[in-house]
């Protein structure tokens, strides 16, 4: 029986369910210089990523930079110019898809439209030999997983697009694959189905202790859920590392403005410290003694009403206040015309006009060239 | 899907079908071009041209100048009278659509040879009345012609979401006369014109209700040409399938214009 | 002050207000020339083509007509319509279908397939009388390849008969504009083959040869029915083409419809033209609704 909210389900025992008790350590996953062209397009220069067994690590990026090409590369889809994919130990790269032991997870229309939800599922199963009654127990264990046990009979033209996706889940893993690849599955579903379900993979994965790649250009979903994230700009890996690394030590621009929101401040650079405001802090990123641009995130400016603080910070007029349930996000101009993001309490209601000032916390900041 | 079949093979297809296709037309020409005596000239084709014959041919040009003024009225019907209705129908009746459709599709449903049995009484009267000239088959081709312009109409119609232009157009200020000529007209051009051309190449390839009516059209003529020179019946089987073809490749990119949708 | 929303009157409902119900009569009127149109030029003649089967020449009802169909002359026409019918809409369905096919991997907008669709739709649509014309400058008795397979090959096409001019000489004809119709109608369910499923298939471990018989014929299969059933109803129902081959001759039903109207009595029955309508609106009508109803499954899972 199935309630109608999945997060609140609990996941079968792992006795009963053949999934789950066949979950395994995973297996790891490595890009060795992988370069990809498109006639005289580089769409890739030369990713390396080492991905551990069990680990989930997200591509994290724009449109355009690569992220699904690279995944795609893995899959076996697209085949890279230069470089290597190791699985297991073993190099890939000469292996056709459909040998490769992997599943994967569109972003829409992958379920065939002439197949009902358990023989989807069950496809894979079937393509290796498995026997039809077999086939179908499984598939209905892998369904029962991802909460559509009830809905077997249905076709995919029937089912809303969250259901397809989970069924799209179900059908990847019930293969038992070494790795797990999800190509931007959330992306085309409404916000509410999209944060539970990115819930609902993440705790799966945890269980089966599967090595999962996700690719998505949402950064919110990507801090969510993942071990580590690789954010990729222009076919290049600007940084990776866990999700609090990225967002506290961002170590290129790109990472800071698309992982979290930032501000732009002027300041000024000298031997790995950087002063603003009166300020003097720590900083990451590369850039030449002098004049630098800072990047500050909301939350690490603080407000003040009335005069400066001691200690640093500079004036400001309030443009902008927008409540946001927990707290709140106001956008003010200093003198000079810089405009900053803070991030305060719900209760200080701000208003156009009101004079405040704004100071910064002593946290590290990144920096990069001016102009 | 690109990968699926490989190109030698569709090369190989293609130039199969092409070439057992291209047979029938290319025998077509070589026919109009051979004499008697097995040489080959343009002479019959010259012939056409020759005032002389004019009378030999007269059924053809008779039967081409009737048609034209089909294809004239039956393209009113379709402009004035079948794209107003559709608009209407998305303006104000939405829940008639699927009506529209259904009644768009019985023409198809209902074969021309069991149509014309009962045109036949009504074209009687029809001819009591209102004489027995030609033109008055056009009410029974824009039956005929339904389908398709029902198609291009509304595609076109869907593409551009007259309910909210109008409805736009309203709150600016316009009156509907004003709204029918400078705001949805002008965007159903593409659809219009397609409906348009189409109506016209369906007229004038028609003949089973100008046969069975006894009325006097293009291909009524080539049949009867037919009988005493099968040369020039070719000759004009190929200028009038070129002609078509020509409208048709025209309909093609034309059409294309209209029928982007804007995906939300 | 207080705004309290103003009742929404969907257009051309009936309004409570006078206002609402002038502009009821207003749009009603708007569809009344369309319907009157309708009903002079289609459901009218519909209604007498079928009825006139059902009376006599003096106006008396009988059911004579409908029972002359039994006779097994006009059973024979009915079985000859049906097997060129069925010959032609298969050879048109497999060939349209390989052709389809082969444009597969072309630009939508390009050279080739717009060219095919629009020569498809000629041949298709406005073929009819012209084609028995171009067949018969090919492979007539006197025809350009004819001669050529008489001088050539030493092949005499009519040394048994002359059988383009009777039922055989149909099925050339036929196929000539039942492999256009094909493409112009499978074209789009071909297109809307989703390259997921073969990247899918791929992924689950299916091989490239294996997706045919498991995901892409099952899923094209109720289109391609589909196409076949309407090639089948335009076989049946085609008439301008074999009018024009076969000019004496009454082998298959609409041209016993011809001998019927012109009055070359048929069995000595009048109004049987109408009884012979019946019967063909009966199987066309009976084969376009299975098409609907295919087609309607199979537009789904396009979406």
């Amino acid at each position: 029986m199935t309630s109608t909210d999945p997060t609140l389900r609990p996941l079968p025992r792992t006795s009963d369910n053949a999934l789950l008790s066949g979950a395994g350590d995973g297996t790891r996953v490595e890009f060795r210089g992988i370069v990809k062209d498109y006639g005289a397009t580089r769409v890739l220069h030369g990713v390396d990523l080492d991905i551990s067994p069990g680990e989930f690590v997200s591509l994290l990026g724009p449109s355009g930079c690569g992220k699904t090409t690279a995944l795609r590369v893995l899959a076996g889809l697209e085949r890279a110019s230069s470089g290597s994919v190791v699985v297991g130990g073993c190099d890939i790269s000469g292996v056709p898809t459909n040998r490769r032991d992997l599943g994967m997870v569109f972003q829409s229309y992958s379920l065939f439209p002439h197949l009902r939800v358990l023989e989807n599922t069950a496809f894979g199963l079937r393509r290796r030999g498995v026997g039809r009654a077999e086939a179908a127990r499984r598939a209905g264990d892998a369904l029962d997983l991802v909460g559509l046990g009830d809905l077997t009979a249905r076709y995919p033209h029937e089912l809303s697009g969250g259901q397809q996706q989970r069924v799209a889940l179900a059908r990847a893993l019930v293969t038992e694959p070494r790795v797990l690849l999800l190509d931007e599955p959330l992306s085309a579903l409404d916000a509410k189905v999209r944060v539970q379900l990115r819930d609902e993979i993440r705790r799966l994965q945890l269980r089966l202790g599967m090595t999962t790649i996700f690719v998505t250009h949402d950064q919110e979903e990507a801090l969510a859920v993942s071990d580590r994230i690789a954010v990729m700009n222009a076919g290049r890996i600007e940084q990776i590392g866990s999700p609090e690394e990225l967002y506290l030590r961002p170590q290129t621009p790109h990472v800071a403005a698309f992982v979290g929101l930032s501000s732009v401040v002027p300041g000024v650079l000298r031997a790995g410290r950087v002063s603003v405001w009166g300020h003097d802090l720590p900083a990451n990123g590369e850039a030449p003694d002098g004049e630098v641009a800072v990047l500050v995130r909301p939350e690490n400016v603080v407000l003040h009403r009335g005069a400066r603080p001691e200690g640093g910070g500079v004036a400001a007029v309030v443009e902008e206040s927008t409540f946001l349930g927990s707290y709140r996000r106001s956008l003010v101009r200093t003198a000079d015309g810089v405009l900053i993001r803070v991030q305060h309490a719900a209760g200080e209601r701000l208003g156009y006009g009101d004079g405040v000032a704004v100071a910064l916390r002593d946290e590290p900041v990144t920096v990069r060239p001016r102009g | 899907m690109r990968s699926a079949l490989s190109p030698s093979a569709r090369w190989i297809i293609g130039v199969l079908v092409g070439t057992v296709f291209a047979v029938p037309f290319v025998a077509t020409a070589l026919f109009t071009l051979t004499l008697p005596d097995g040489s080959y000239s343009f002479e019959r084709w010259l012939a056409l041209a020759d005032p002389a014959n004019a009378a030999r041919y007269a059924p053809v040009w008779t039967g081409l100048a009737n048609s034209l003024v089909l294809a004239v009225v039956t393209v009113a019907i379709v402009l004035f009278l079948f794209a107003p209705t559709l608009v209407l129908v998305a303006l104000r009746f939405p829940g008639l659509r699927r009506g529209m459709e259904f009644l768009a599709l019985l023409p198809i449903a209902i074969p021309a040879i069991v149509l014309v049995v009962g045109l036949a009484p009504i074209y009687l009267t029809i001819g009591r009345t209102v004489g027995t000239g030609a033109w008055t088959l056009a009410f029974a081709y824009g039956v005929l012609v339904l389908p398709f312009a029902y198609r291009s109409i509304q595609a076109s119609i869907d593409a551009v979401d007259v309910k909210t232009l109008s409805e736009a157009a309203r709150t600016l200020g316009a009156g509907w006369p004003a709204i029918l000529v400078r705001v949805i007209a002008p965007n159903l051009r593409p659809g219009l014109l397609a409906a348009s051309l189409i109506s016209v190449a369906v007229v004038l390839g028609e003949f089973t209700i100008a046969s069975l009516l006894n009325r006097q059209v293009l291909q009524t003529g080539l049949v009867v040409v037919n009988r005493q020179d099968a040369w020039a019946a070719a000759i004009f089987t190929l200028l009038a399938l070129t002609f078509a073809f020509v409208l048709l490749l025209v309909i093609g990119r034309v059409g294309r214009v209209g029928t982007g949708r804007n995906t939300p | 002050m207080t705004l309290s929303p103003a009742p929404h009157t969907a257009p051309g409902s009936t309004g409570t207000t006078s206002r609402g119900a002038q502009r009821l009569d207003w749009s009603w009127l708007g569809l009344v020339p369309f319907a009157v149109y309708i009903a002079l030029f289609l459901a009218l003649p519909t209604a007498l083509a079928l009825l006139t089967g059902l009376f006599d020449g003096d106006g008396a009802f009988t059911l004579d007509n409908i029972a002359a169909l039994g006779d097994p002359v006009i059973l024979a026409t009915f079985a000859n319509s049906t097997w060129v019918s069925l010959l032609t809409a298969a050879i048109g369905a497999v060939v349209g279908a390989l052709v389809c096919y082969a444009m597969l991997g072309l630009r939508e907008g390009g050279t080739v397939r717009t060219t095919v669709e629009a020569a498809s739709g000629v041949l298709a649509q406005f073929g009819g009388v012209m084609l028995a014309f171009v067949m018969i400058a090919a492979i007539g008795t006197q025809g350009v390849v004819t001669r050529l397979l008489a001088d050539v090959l030493g092949i005499g096409l009519y040394a048994e008969s002359a059988w383009i001019y009777a039922l055989p000489g149909l099925i050339p004809a036929y196929i000539v504009f039942q492999v256009p119709l094909m493409i112009i109608t499978f074209m789009p369910a071909l297109a809307a083959l989703k390259p997921q499923w073969a990247e899918a298939h791929l992924t689950l471990g299916g091989t490239r040869a294996g997706f045919w018989p498991h995901v892409g014929f099952p899923v094209l299969a109720p289109s391609f029915l589909a196409s076949f059933l309407l090639l089948f109803a335009n076989a049946f129902s085609s008439y301008a083409t074999a009018a024009a081959l076969a000019s004496q001759g009454s082998q298959i039903v609409p041209l016993q419809i011809r001998a019927a109207l012109t009055s070359e009595t048929v069995l000595g029955r009048e109004n049987l033209a109408g009884a012979l309508a019946f019967g063909m609106i009966v199987v066309v009508a009976a084969v376009m609704a299975c098409y609907g109803l295919i087609q309607r499954r199979a537009a789904r899972w396009q979406r």
